[in-house]
């Protein structure tokens, strides 16, 4: 589980060279239209054109495939294929895959595939609402601080690095024992420390946007600061903000898991796919083969992970690097 | 590079402060208090009245802390009773192995890392570097300890290539006279580092592809190799430093499951452990020798960048 994302992967050379050396003059006006660089266009969004270069990505279009899959397997999944996720049924015990149980049981009965639809909301909801909680927190802390600059932004700064300083996961484990685990604390316990990081990453996109022109002329017409970082900055910053979201999604499934593999994860009979894993786990060295204890929960963990990796990469493609050239 | 050093200094003062207080007042909000978790739950409000006061609990915070930084500066962590033992010899014992296993899975990562980033960078969008791409995105996105139980069950339990247990002793001698059962625990602890020096490599080294200092290399008549490993590669390096301070966190957490999962007696598994025992102590001492110790790391880190990089010094 990583707190440092994958770095960019620059634009090809060739490209951007040759968009350079179009000459608007010898165009065509499909040519040009294309470069949105028609007069008469209507100026086209960041959001806009930032996905038009997010679907030339080819793998991260086919995550997103796969992602909203999963969704669909988490969410629609129990609508249609019922399981008792409640009660235990022992008569069912390490039960092999069948045609009545698909993806066999667990050591207390309870249906794997079911299982897994169930954990897998309980792994979403807790990775998109922490994801959620640290990108709002973080990007608020950070825009301040780079706004306001000077001794404050050093002070906040200093905070940050000292949170960044502590071993996040035995932070972690101590809030775990701390507070009596469950989906809400979780998120709380796995934003708390997350946050972090997006601050530091909002805070250098600030104190490069704030010299700008346009946001200096907001302090000009007698704009607030509020304003400049609502209205100004924090829209172009969106893109980094967005592109962190989606590893913080991706990081906090991780860290969730790896709280579950502890004990210290959502407890039965809610499951989440880490402490489903560490059921299986136990039995791994068994001797039996119970693969369907842990193989199914484990690719859903890095399925998901890594879709949710391939779209952040994407999407730093999208904002940062070739939107410069469209 | 003296004002450089002091402001850094200056920065690395406040934020060893902050770090402090916060560890200290993120373990003293354990339920119950430290009392509570030494004479347990039936323990009369008279009695934990006397621990508090006998032990000082019931100063004001800023005393405690005070106080509390002074014993730590003069190597007095304080005592666990659960373990019958002082925590300073308990971390005395413990931190060289988890520095042995750490630097250990530090060195394949980049011995690994480093070249085939480099490689994936010069063969951009071949076949190889797609494999490569595919499996740092796996080092991301798997839990470290469900790998390192992949690793025992494929090559301990069904092959019989390794011991399924880290080697057992209580000195780092006997933890390193049985190289067989260090492979995988090792192996583990690199992968992800692997995942990020190789990502990491290959992005610099597209970056540097395109900088001016590479044409004008190449102008002069350089090599391509000459090129690559005389210019971009130094270049490239100057940042792995930098990360290598700013992962340290990440390396701590792979090292805390890894150590779970391979039994493996370092500092990690101590804390595991006594976080289960809420043994007070115990965690307030790893947890701030660890935190301690990675400020230390960035401070070296940027230190290092600022020698490598002169820009850096002046800004």
């Amino acid at each position: 589980m990583s707190m440092i994302t994958p770095p960019s992967d620059p634009a090809p050379v060739e490209e951007l060279a040759e968009v350079q050396q179009v000459d608007p003059n010898t165009l065509t006006a499909v040519e040009a239209a294309e470069l949105g660089l028609t007069p008469t266009a209507k100026p086209r969004s960041m959001l806009r054109r930032g996905w038009e270069v997010f679907a030339e990505n080819k793998l991260a279009l086919a995550s997103l495939v796969v992602l909203i899959g999963i969704f669909l397997f988490c969410y629609v999944g129990p609508l249609i294929y019922h399981t008792n996720q409640v009660n235990t049924n022992l008569a069912d015990y390490l039960c092999k895959p069948s045609g009545q149980h698909p993806l066999g049981c667990n050591d207390v009965g309870y249906d794997q595939l079911g299982r897994l639809m169930l954990a897998g909301q309980t792994s979403l909801e807790v990775g998109l609402a922490a994801a959620f909680v640290a990108i709002v927190i973080g990007t608020l802390y950070g825009a301040l601080s780079g706004f306001v600059g000077g001794s404050v932004d050093s002070f906040m700064m200093r905070i940050v690095d000292a949170g960044l300083s502590l071993p996040y996961i035995m932070v972690i484990i101590i809030l775990s024992v701390i507070f009596q685990p469950n989906s809400l604390t979780m998120i709380f316990i796995i934003a708390v420390f997350y946050w972090l990081g997006v601050a530091r990453l909002v805070r250098g996109e600030t104190l490069s946007l704030r010299t700008r022109e346009y946001v200096q002329a907001v302090k000009v017409v007698g704009g607030g600061g509020g304003r400049a970082i609502t209205r100004h900055i924090l829209p172009n910053a969106i893109g980094t903000i967005i592109v962190q979201a989606t590893f913080a999604v991706a990081d906090s499934i991780l860290i969730l898991s790896g709280l579950g593999f502890l004990g210290y994860g959502v407890q039965p009979p809610a499951a989440d796919w880490g402490s489903m894993l560490s059921n299986g786990l136990t039995y791994l060295q068994s001797g039996t083969d119970y693969w369907w204890l842990i193989y199914p929960p484990g690719i859903a963990i890095i399925l998901t992970c890594i879709c949710f990796n391939f779209i952040g990469d994407a999407l730093r493609d999208a904002f940062e690097t070739r939107l410069q050239r469209r | 590079m003296t004002g450089f050093l002091i402001r850094r200094f200056l920065q690395m003062l406040l934020v060893l402060f902050l770090v402090t207080l916060f560890t200290l007042l993120l373990v003293r909000l354990l339920p119950g208090g430290p009392v509570r978790a030494l004479v347990g739950p039936r323990a009369t409000a008279a009695q934990i009245a006397y621990y508090n006061r006998l032990y000082g609990f019931d100063e004001p915070i800023y005393i405690q802390y005070a106080k509390w930084v002074w014993q730590f500066m003069q190597g007095n962590f304080g005592y666990s009773v659960k373990l019958n033992q002082s925590v300073a010899s308990l971390i005395a014992n413990k931190l060289p192995k988890t520095i042995i296993l750490v630097l250990l899975g530090l060195v394949v990562s980049l011995v690994l890392g480093i070249p085939l980033g480099i490689y994936q960078a010069v063969k951009r969008y071949t076949v190889g570097d797609y494999v490569l791409t595919g499996i740092s995105f796996l080092g991301y996105a798997t839990p470290t300890f469900f790998f390192s139980l992949l690793l025992v069950e494929w090559f301990a339990i069904d092959l019989h290539l390794f011991p399924p247990f880290a080697p057992q002793g209580q000195t780092v001698a006997q933890i390193l006279s049985d190289p067989r059962a260090l492979v995988l625990p090792v192996i583990a602890e690199g992968f992800l580092g692997y995942a990020l020096w190789s990502r990491f490599m290959r992005s610099s080294v597209m970056d540097n592809l395109v900088q001016d200092y590479v044409r004008t290399a190449r102008a002069k008549g350089a090599s391509e190799r000459r090129v690559l490993w005389g210019h971009i590669f130094r270049n490239s390096l100057i940042s792995i430093v930098t990360l290598l301070g700013l992962s340290l966190p990440s390396l701590v957490a792979g090292t805390v499951f890894v150590e779970v999962v391979f039994n493996y007696p370092g500092m990690g598994l101590a804390f595991v452990q006594a976080a289960a025992n809420v043994d007070y102590q115990v965690l307030l001492g790893i947890t701030v020798v660890t935190a301690v110790a990675t400020v230390f790391g960035n401070l070296l880190a940027d230190i290092g960048y600022a020698v490598l990089d002169p820009r850096v010094r002046y800004s």
